[in-house]
């Protein structure tokens, strides 16, 4: 990857902020549909994102199946169950937050000293690069060449999770007769 | 930018886990679980820049397995609220010992 130039990675800073406000924002506000919301632009600055680490085909099924798609289905149930004002603080109390903040904290850290500035990546070989695949092909191709060839047992496997989701949701929510 | 973002996916990895720790509201909890989803996300966009496009194909898996779980989650959270008349996980005694 070439060095990205300065207004990228003021674009990528600021964005990146954007998300990691978003996310505290979703944790800590009362309100679901506050929450929610906060929560969709973490989803679109990181679709902003995949878009500057080159992933365009990525940032788009970013917005329309995050950003739309489920998102929509989290504020339609909200919506559905009337918790739109029920304000009242589902905060865990004393020991919970403790706890939670020893094992986010605890993975945090753990996370961060392993990446470190020289991060040890394992040799990956001869690769297809991202950027190689898109000059090649083109932005779409290149995604779904690998997914048509190595991946297609995987692919056909999702067809098949996704008919079962279905199932599973429509048997769940149906009212018993 | 590799390393600035796995820093952020971390960032936001553990933000999910405090979230799903701290609330109690099954909903919200559903939505920090999407979060950390995100956030192993991005350290995969990131990486497929160095380590080959593949990266970018598991992402696409991974966004169909969330998309898979959002509808049956939510439908177990519809089905569970005329039950109880509450999405206080709390209230979720069912399965415990």
């Amino acid at each position: 990857m070439t060095e990205p130039s300065t207004f990228a990675q003021i674009v990528y800073a600021f964005f990146a902020l954007l998300a990691l406000g978003g996310a505290v924002g979703m944790v800590t506000r009362r309100s679901p549909v506050a929450s929610l919301l906060y929560l969709v632009v973490t989803l679109f600055s990181l679709a902003a994102l995949f878009l500057l680490l080159g992933a365009q085909f990525i940032a788009a099924v970013q917005i329309i199946v995050y950003a739309g798609a489920i998102m929509v289905l989290f504020l339609f149930v909200i919506m559905l169950l009337n918790l739109g004002h029920d304000v009242r603080s589902d905060l865990r109390g004393g020991i919970w937050i403790l706890l939670a903040f020893l094992a986010g904290g605890g993975l945090w850290g753990l996370l961060f000293s392993s990446f470190g500035p020289e991060l040890h990546l394992p040799n990956p070989g001869k690769v297809l690069l991202p950027a190689q695949a898109v000059q090649q092909t083109d932005v779409v191709s290149a995604i779904a060449l690998p997914m048509m060839n190595e991946y297609v047992v995987a692919f056909e496997l999702t067809a098949v999770l996704l008919l079962v989701a279905i199932v599973g949701a429509v048997l769940l929510a149906k009212r018993r007769a | 930018m590799l390393n600035q973002s796995l820093y952020l996916a971390a960032a936001l990895f553990a933000i999910g886990v405090v979230g799903v720790l701290i609330r109690r509201n099954a909903i919200i909890v559903f939505m920090c679980v999407e979060l950390m989803l995100n956030a192993v996300n991005l350290a995969f966009v990131a990486l497929s820049n160095v380590m080959g496009i593949e990266g970018q194909v598991f992402v696409f898996f991974v966004m169909t397995v969330a998309a898979a779980e959002a509808a049956v989650g939510l439908a177990i959270i519809i089905a569970i609220f005329r039950h109880l008349e509450s999405v206080d996980i709390e209230n979720f005694n069912l399965l415990r010992w």
